[in-house]
């Protein structure tokens, strides 16, 4: 770390874990690379719910085994109302988000941009934000009963705020020497939207996506559950309460699989898009 | 003068906002949308009235519980996944899993488990909170400095003072966001395990007025949740001001640097 | 006091094995003041953190008073050039250099006096409150430095400690340096880059070669004790000594067949 970087024969520069922890490619490539403990870590909690259950240390009305789940689940995919669910789920999820998404930026950019409607927001924004969004079920369920309005009204309000928070944040970091060169060189506002403060913003703007997809899929299932919109954590709900607790476990292995998925593919965006990026940042913690 | 400005910008827009409602609320004929003058009532007669007791300070006493056992196990958990590498290969794939559930979903099966008492309710925020900061203070400890690790190292800082005086306080800021996000997920969760089958709390009582048509009390629920989210947020953000002043101190300098 | 005795160190890559340190035997006596100086690249960092007991030699061994290092042993005290995240950003200038002192379980009285000496020493009284970002660079180091005195180590090891700040500010750590090791007599063995530095620090050189590094020539540098930038700097001895380290480092490598590493063909080729 001490050398300088452009020579290739530091390897303490090269890879300051090197001299930590210094293993050997074979021992590596046999019991310790993390694809194969993580797959073996996957495949112990399977065991866990297999084992646990058949010896009652986990009571086993509560907790069906993995095999049960397995079945459970398999039954599941064969149902067209299952399906049909987790579409519902997903529309609402992406049309929520996409409107969260869109209000989020615009907002952001106009009021990060100026300085006024900074300050005269700040407390405002504050204050809205840490408003719990499952605040508003009484209200969604009064105005919009069971349809998708309701759900997209608890959706769209959770996922909003890390939306606009994080723009917030990155139109303050654009560089004002970049942003005096563009009003040096007569750039309009516009130009200036497009050119400067839209490619600082940008990584921003997926990061609060990021946050924000995995709360609205929170908010989906929650809304459907509780509300009891058509989707997933209705079909949840109804299996519960229907003494199905085979399939009740099946669907949560599913919102967790959606979930996982949710958190991939946008966190692979995120990364793409950071990747070409000069400013290698923190996350701005919410 | 800049203080008044400040004071200004500060309350205008809220002002704004809440007389703007008030005004065109006032002569509200609309069942769903009562004058904001009865809703005042209701949230000064109930809610800081009798309901107070009945309904806020039990959800209250299950959100801190709960919050609680979901910091010390986050955290304990995240120190040790931190510190091994091994462990966090193993068992990082299930903790996305677990992670990646949303926290409402297993409700349904803890009542199962747990009836619909306390206990269920606590552990259900538990659960719910845990994740972020377990998962925050992983990675705060593996990310803890190599040329700050080559010191203590060389200082013979090892074992419990190495916890006490590197690992812990340089994971703090990540800890701290974690504890942030997991605030926020602890209070839904509150909400959410009254929604089901409870006889008290601040969810069962505004579901309650809800399905009575009490329009009035429940706006008054909705105000109270909101201003309790607020004021546990401004309460954490005093908390973590004081904890991590340091860090805060570190970013500014490394800024302006 | 302090040997080393043919330390070698090789990295084990996944594509490729690089020797960063090949067969390194010198010996510091009891308060000596030694520099070691060699080009960027050259294995100094390893070699500092092999002597400390950070890192273990793949060949050799390192004795300290005789005993084998084989961890951080006690009594030796390190300056990291990083002087920015060497410091604990959530502890005060004091506790900083107290914390060491504390887990070596020195008494409550003994370790106040141990670190107002040492932070007064440094010229510091004044900031002991503040935190380490609060400071310039340089404070920061000498934050650093005091935490190192008041260890009271037997041997006291700099890697780089002043690479990363300005010249003059450099000048004034170097002769403060200097002055500490007058007054607590530590055995100093002090790493850097800068040739000039190296002769005006210390009583002795060692010359390592770029890597895979071997010992290029051990000069002793006998200047008078009494050193001052200016005078010192411009002295004709000082010259000399200073043409003979640089000749040492810039002199080609003979490459002899014996100093090929059959392991690491691709590294040379990429010299």
């Amino acid at each position: 770390m001490t050398e300088s970087p452009v020579t290739v024969y530091e390897p303490a520069a090269a890879n300051p874990d090197a001299g930590v922890a210094p293993k050997t490619p074979p021992r590596r490539a046999l019991g310790s690379s993390p694809l194969v403990l993580g797959t073996i870590g996957l495949l112990a909690l399977v065991l866990l719910f297999e084992i646990l259950p058949r010896l009652e240390i986990l009571p086993s009305q509560f907790f069906p085994t993995s095999s049960e789940i397995g079945a459970a689940l398999i039954d599941q995919l064969g149902q067209p109302d299952f399906w049909a669910a987790l579409l519902d789920t997903i529309y609402g999820w992406a049309l929520g988000l996409l409107i969260a998404a869109v209000a989020g930026v615009v907002l952001g950019i106009v009021i990060g941009s100026s300085h006024f409607l900074r300050e005269l927001t700040a407390s405002t924004i504050e204050f809205l934000r840490p408003i719990p969004s499952v605040a508003l079920i009484p209200l969604a369920v009064l105005l919009f009963g069971t349809a998708i309005e309701s759900k997209l009204l608890l959706v769209i309000y959770a996922s909003f705020w890390p939306v606009l928070i994080q723009v917030l944040y990155g139109v303050q970091d654009v560089d004002p020497v970049a942003q005096d060169t563009a009003r040096a060189y007569r750039f309009d506002f516009w130009a200036r939207i497009r050119y400067v403060t839209w490619p600082t913003a940008l990584p921003y703007i997926m990061t609060g996506l990021r946050l924000s997809a995995a709360v609205a899929l929170i908010l989906a299932v929650t809304s459907e559950l509780v509300i009891g919109n058509p989707g997933l954590g209705n079909r949840l709900a109804v299996a519960q309460s229907s003494g199905a607790i085979e399939a009740t476990y099946a669907l949560v292995v599913v919102s967790g699989i959606l979930g996982v998925i949710v958190n991939l593919v946008f966190r692979y965006i995120e990364r793409r898009t950071l990747s070409w990026h000069p400013s290698q940042r923190a996350e701005v913690a919410l | 003068m800049a203080f008044l400005r400040r004071f200004g910008f500060a309350l205008g827009l809220p002002l704004v906002l809440f007389a703007l409602w008030w005004v065109t609320s006032a002569n509200s004929t609309n069942f769903y949308f009562p004058p904001l003058s009865l809703i005042l009532d209701s949230l000064v007669a109930e809610w800081f009235g009798p309901r107070l007791a009945d309904d806020v300070l039990p959800s209250l006493m299950r959100l801190a519980a709960g919050y609680a056992i979901a910091a010390v196990v986050g955290i304990t958990l995240g120190v040790l996944i931190g510190t091994y590498k091994r462990l966090r290969d193993l068992l990082e794939p299930v903790l996305e899993f677990f992670r990646a559930i949303p926290p409402p979903v297993i409700v349904p099966i803890l009542m199962l488990i747990f009836g619909i008492e306390n206990t269920m309710k606590i552990v259900v925020i538990a659960f719910g909170c845990m994740w972020p900061i377990l998962l925050n203070t992983a990675e705060g400890v593996r990310a803890v400095d190599s040329v700050l690790s080559d010191t203590a190292r060389t200082y013979r800082i090892s074992g419990a003072a190495r916890l006490r005086y590197l690992i812990l306080p340089s994971a703090s800021p990540q800890m701290a966001a974690g504890l942030r996000q997991g605030l926020s997920v602890a209070i839904i969760l509150m909400v959410i395990s009254e929604l089901f089958a409870a006889s008290d709390g601040l969810g069962f009582a505004i579901v309650q007025a809800q399905r009575s048509f009490a329009i009035p009390e429940m706006w008054a629920g909705m105000i109270m949740l909101g201003l309790l989210g607020f004021l546990l947020s401004l309460l954490f953000r005093l908390v973590e001001n004081r904890w991590l002043a340091w860090y805060h101190g570190l970013r500014r300098a490394q800024r302006a640097g | 006091m302090l040997e080393v005795n043919g330390v070698k160190k090789v990295y084990e890559g996944k594509s490729r094995t690089v020797e960063a340190v090949r067969n390194l035997t010198f010996t510091l006596q009891e308060g000596e003041f030694a520099c070691l100086v060699g080009p960027s690249g050259s294995g100094k960092t390893t070699l500092l953190k092999i002597m400390s007991g950070l890192l273990d030699p793949t060949e050799g061994e390192v004795l300290l008073n005789g005993k084998k290092v084989d961890g951080p042993p006690p009594g030796m005290a390190i300056v990291f050039q990083e002087y920015g995240r060497s410091l604990f950003p959530w502890m005060s200038v004091r506790d900083n250099v107290e914390l060491p002192l504390k887990q070596k379980k020195v008494a409550a009285a003994r370790r106040k006096e141990l670190v107002d000496e040492s932070i007064a020493a440094v010229g510091l009284a004044d900031v002991h409150s503040a935190y380490p970002w609060q400071l310039s660079g340089g404070m920061q180091q000498r934050v650093a430095i005091a935490r190192a005195i008041a260890y009271e180590p037997q041997v006291l090891l700099m890697d780089e400690p002043f690479a990363a700040v300005d010249a003059q500010t450099r000048a004034d750590l170097e002769d403060l340096v200097r002055d500490l090791w007058h007054r607590f007599q530590v055995t100093t063995l002090f790493v850097t880059h800068d040739i000039d530095e190296s002769v005006y620090l210390g009583q002795r050189v060692i010359v390592l070669s770029s890597s895979p590094t071997v010992i290029r020539d051990d000069v002793a540098i006998d200047l008078p004790d009494e050193r001052n930038q200016l005078h010192t700097r411009s002295s004709p001895r000082f010259a000399e000594l200073r043409a003979r380290v640089f000749e040492q480092i810039h002199r080609p490598k003979e490459e002899t067949p014996g100093a090929v590493d059959p392991h690491a063909p691709a590294v040379i080729g990429q010299n």
